[in-house]
């Protein structure tokens, strides 16, 4: 019989590695997605998924049982991509002058914050086009977006989430459908 | 009759705010904001179409496999399913091994620079200066994470800091030698403000993995009213814009702040 994650997360908390495998097998694919989303790419949200069973791991006592571990994780999630896209971007900063003294830099290897043009070219040019508006909105419009958007996360536990005011969250939100609206709309009107 | 927002039209597509019926009324009662209503519908709809890679049914385990090994060396407490036959390093130690590495290095770089020529001096000056700014700058934003927990805590209750209490031993450690090279080379904005943050930090270090509602009532008046959050943030987006200007700024020489 299928273990409950309420269940489940009991069980790792005495000591059963099997319970939490199980955790981490039926959530994986799902953390992914929102992974990939936040962070537009496929490495990025290999290491949030990576980092997301790792924190929970560590926090597995903190966790209410009266919730669910699936948004637990998902919250987790969200923090994790928003950490790297921020450390992203600052080391993004980084690369200029060192590569000028000759000496490579491994920060030159980051991904690069565009999608690739094969990307576009595959997934069409409206889901290509998301993509790219996507990847242009900050981190916390991004984040509080994505939660929104495909997760239905309310505002308030965006807010929560993020450790902002609900308020900011929305906003956040706003400016994000603003940003897709203005680069959508064209390609929507012209394809009804 | 005042149209509707795009605020409240937004709220309205995701079924947020009270203002539902009302909005409804309208909608069926103006063309115009039921065309504008439409067309945010048609957008919003087309987002659904960016591509997510798949990944198969094989991946969880493809996770868990990688994962196993990280999770020997990160036994939380009390889920103590792989024993260790040695312990490692405490991660404070490890923590500020870096910081110390990070900091010698700037030191260094400032002292000794005669065997190289000025251009190279400036530029490895400026690329010394752009790690400690980075270095300090996610010392900050980790500190943060730290105090919003608390800050953020359901008044009332009690609350389980453990993993905070270990993150706050990691960051003492790391805060100390920040705030003595801020002192040292005279950036006191910096200083100032890893001089308050430490006192929290130590505290929370030291304190029970579990905080009582006073307890936390306390910390969180203590965060808020020495204003230490609000500093942090400050002082972490000075930094953090430092850093950005720092970087293109190749072929001038680095300030001898932090």
């Amino acid at each position: 019989m299928e273990l409950s994650d309420s269940v489940a997360v009991a069980q790792a908390r005495t000591g059963d590695s099997g319970a939490f495998r199980v955790l981490v097998e039926r959530h994986s694919r799902n953390l992914f997605r929102l992974a990939y989303r936040m962070t537009g790419h496929q490495q990025d949200a290999e290491d949030v998924v990576q980092e997301t069973f790792l924190r929970a791991y560590r926090q597995l006592s903190k966790f209410d049982d009266r919730a669910s571990f699936g948004t637990w994780l998902y919250r987790i999630a969200a923090n994790c991509s928003l950490d790297l896209m921020r450390a992203r971007k600052r080391r993004a900063a980084q690369t200029e002058p060192a590569g000028e003294e000759g000496a490579p830099d491994p920060m030159q290897s980051l991904p690069d914050p565009a999608p690739a043009p094969d990307r576009l070219a595959m997934s069409g040019e409206i889901g290509g086009k998301v993509a790219a508006v996507l990847d242009g909105l900050s981190e916390m419009e991004r984040t509080a977006f994505v939660l929104r958007h495909y997760e239905g996360m309310c505002i308030d536990d965006i807010g929560r989430t993020l450790g902002v005011q609900p308020n900011a969250a929305k906003h956040s939100i706003f400016r994000a459908v603003q940003k897709l609206r203005r680069a959508l709309e064209p390609l929507v009107s012209s394809a009804s | 009759m005042n149209h509707l927002t795009e605020e409240q039209f937004v709220l309205y597509y995701y079924g947020e705010g009270d203002g539902s019926p009302s909005v409804r009324a309208h909608l069926d009662a103006c063309e115009a904001c039921r065309a504008e209503y439409a067309s945010l519908q048609r957008v919003l709809n087309v987002v659904d179409s960016a591509p997510v890679p798949e990944r198969d049914a094989k991946y969880g385990a493809q996770v868990w496999s990688r994962l196993q090994p990280s999770l020997r060396w990160n036994s939380p407490r009390g889920l103590s399913w792989w024993p260790l036959s040695w312990s490692p390093a405490p991660r404070w130690a490890a923590a500020a091994l870096v910081a110390t590495l990070v900091v010698a290095a700037f030191l260094a770089g400032r002292h000794y620079p005669k065997a190289q020529s000025g251009a190279q001096t400036a530029n490895a000056g400026q690329v010394r200066e752009r790690i400690l700014l980075v270095a300090v700058g996610d010392h900050l934003e980790r500190s943060q994470t730290v105090l919003l927990e608390l800050v953020n805590a359901r008044p009332g209750e009690s609350l389980d800091v453990a993993s905070e209490r270990e993150r706050a031993g990691d960051l003492v450690a790391e805060n100390r030698l920040y705030r003595q090279t801020a002192a040292r080379t005279g950036d006191t904005r910096v200083a100032s403000v890893l001089d308050d943050l430490e006192p929290v930090l130590l505290e929370i270090a030291h304190g029970p993995d579990r905080l009582t509602p006073e307890e936390v009532e306390n910390l969180r008046q203590r965060i808020e009213g020495d204003g230490i959050l609000f500093k942090v943030r400050v002082v972490g987006s000075t930094v953090r814009h430092r850093e950005e200007k720092a970087a293109p700024a190749s072929g001038q020489t680095g300030q001898s702040t932090l």
